[in-house]
């Protein structure tokens, strides 16, 4: 038998370099872009099903353009519960989270300055224990303050929701802190010579200065209190204090939910303003993780 | 501040007299930094004893009682609902077997996708910042009652989930698999710890992989030999904090599992029983002792976490 001849020219067969670099590139892009698309695709889906027709959802479970564009969906969906629209809910919602955004990250943010920039007895013990708390389950605090809201009498009310935050967040007291931290300290010496309070330092000198981390406390504070469930959830049992989440709860009964455009639809929306805050903000949300490592 | 003491014995009176003026006045500004001090933090200060120090102990004290919110007269009964917790309640340990499985799997779980990715997604090509932000969504909307009603629209039996692996299973009416459908809502969630390692894995200087690899690691070896261990403070963070965090879920499994940990308590996450015992059968006490045993186990395991990470 005689031996095949192999042709010099092997070395035709071998891509060149910025073809393998194209290769590779093209298969990293195709995987990762493919998964991430696959972890969206739930919430697409529920916006895709938010404008479809309640029968056609199930039936075409798998696809996402919708045959018929239906924007009735949102009309109706917004009527809500019982005579109540999402008006009201997303009234409710705005109060909860705005108020409640305010309140913590203006108290967080005085808090962490008396952590940063003021010696004091028992600092480091106020500090450790802050941090500590940090572990600590809401479930353990929450059925006392219940029954002490209770007594009040203020269940019903916005007392129960609203005036806990006023003592700040010790995740977001922590951030600041850090942040505070580099800030240099010349100003702030500068100014007290010359005869500026402490009060006065922070007032004058490092707010100004605090706007990207009260930025990002601010970001995740509205987005986490817009999501709040629990609160909200077992100090309002009146329809007409619920708040967005707590009424989708309603909404979406599967005892009594039949029109489930109308659900996706009043879902997809109360995403919204977090969606809108992500994309504006990605940056702060982003270095604000980063820096910190925190929940999600 | 104190090494700054110089012999003032040879100087001029004038310059005694301002030493001893500054000395002053550093006093005074001491003690009043004490005034200001707590003026600043006395928002969280009073919120720390009004909503956190005074409700824990309040707590404690109710564990061993019988109130229940309506009867007018509370006893102590001692260990009584710690016994009952623990000899008689059949639902109590089916929550912490729930709960014991959801955390063992979905903790481990979503770091192990957040790490992967986030090595994958470590590279300087375009479009990564697209990529991370479509990883992070989910992180960012997942805790909502929005999702967590689509997610159990998805896992019906006409649902996206069956249909898309061309399965038939009842993800709802077998124990087997419901506490899955709260497993992979956790698990899908890995893009807030994924922007973490991310972070981490940035701070690794290229120089020492390419060094390792002139010097023949291959990419599992360098795996093991750098990036894990310049990782691990991050990872037993991250280990740290959702546990911690996992422990304490309650909204998806109210919603998802219609409050009563459907079917067979499988899904009756402890928060979720907790829940139960203390808002629907207003059994205060009961709730706050499993409260006090929540509140321990999690120090316990912190604690542990902590003493096995010397090593």
């Amino acid at each position: 038998m005689s031996s095949i001849s192999v042709p010099k020219q092997v070395a035709s067969f071998q891509l060149s370099r910025r073809q393998q670099r194209f290769l590779k590139s093209l298969v990293y892009h195709l995987i990762v872009a493919l998964l991430g698309l696959g972890m969206l695709y739930p919430i697409l889906w529920m916006v895709a099903a938010s404008f479809k027709e309640s029968s056609e959802i199930w039936t075409n479970v798998g696809t996402l353009l919708p045959e018929t564009l239906r924007f009735e969906n949102y009309t109706n969906g917004w009527k809500g519960i019982g005579g109540i629209t999402f008006t009201t809910y997303y009234k409710n919602s705005f109060i909860y989270a705005g108020f409640g955004t305010l309140f913590q990250v203006a108290a967080s943010a005085i808090v962490a300055y008396g952590f940063a920039r003021v010696d004091f007895a028992g600092k480091k013990i106020w500090f450790t224990l802050m941090l500590a708390t940090l572990m600590l389950p809401d479930q353990v605090r929450m059925i006392p303050q219940y029954i002490v809201f209770d007594r009040l009498g203020w269940i019903n009310t916005f007392y129960p929701l609203l005036l806990p935050r006023l003592g700040g967040a010790p995740f977001f007291i922590f951030m600041i802190v850090q942040f505070i931290r580099g800030i240099p300290n010349e100003l702030d010496e500068a100014a007290l010579i010359d005869g500026c309070s402490k009060s006065g330092v922070f007032y004058r000198i490092i707010l100004p200065q605090l706007k990207p981390a009260i930025i990002t406390a601010t970001i995740f504070s509205f987005y986490w209190t817009w999501d709040d469930f629990m609160t909200p959830f077992i100090y309002m049992t009146r329809p007409e204090l619920h708040t967005v989440s707590v009424a989708l709860r309603s909404f979406s009964d599967p005892a009594s939910a039949t029109d489930w455009g109308a659900i996706f639809a009043m879902s997809s929306l109360s995403l919204l303003p977090v969606f809108i805050i992500f994309i504006f903000f990605q940056r702060y949300l982003v270095e604000g993780i980063a820096t910190t490592g925190l929940k999600g | 501040m104190g090494g700054r003491v110089a012999s003032l014995e040879n100087e001029s009176p004038l310059t005694r007299i301002r030493a001893r003026w500054f000395a002053r006045k550093k006093q005074y500004s001491i003690s009043r930094n004490n005034f200001v001090g707590y003026l600043f933090i006395s928002p969280w200060l009073i919120g720390f004893f009004l909503f956190s120090l005074i409700p824990i102990a309040a707590s404690l004290v109710l564990a061993f009682t019988d109130y229940d919110l309506l009867a007018s007269d509370i006893q102590f009964i001692g260990l009584e609902n710690f016994s009952r917790m623990f000899n008689e309640d059949l639902r109590y340990w089916k929550s912490v077997n729930a709960t014991l499985r959801y955390v063992f799997f979905a903790v481990p779980l979503r770091l192990t996708f957040a790490l992967t990715v986030a090595m994958l997604l470590n590279t300087k090509r375009r479009g990564v910042y697209l990529y991370r932000a479509a990883y992070y969504t989910p992180s960012i909307v997942g805790g909502s009652v929005a999702v967590a009603i689509m997610w159990r629209q998805i896992f019906g039996t006409d649902g996206l989930v069956n249909a898309a692996l061309g399965l038939d299973v009842r993800w709802f009416g077998d124990p087997r698999f419901a506490l899955w459908t709260l497993i992979t809502l956790a698990v899908w969630q890995f893009g807030s710890p994924m922007l973490i390692f991310l972070a981490g894995l940035r701070q690794i200087p290229a120089e020492l992989y390419e060094a390792s690899s002139i010097d023949g690691a291959n990419a599992l070896q360098r795996f093991r030999r750098i990036t894990l261990p310049m990782l691990t403070p991050i990872i037993f963070f991250n280990l740290v904090m959702q546990t911690i965090q996992n422990f304490q879920q309650f909204t998806q499994a109210f919603i998802i599992t219609g409050g009563n940990g459907r079917p067979l308590d499988r899904t009756l996450l402890y928060p979720l029983y907790l829940y139960r015992r203390a808002f629907v059968n207003y059994e205060m006490g009961y709730a706050s002792a499993m409260s006090w045993v929540l509140l321990l186990t999690i120090a316990l395991l912190t604690a542990l976490l902590f003493t096995s990470s010397r090593q």
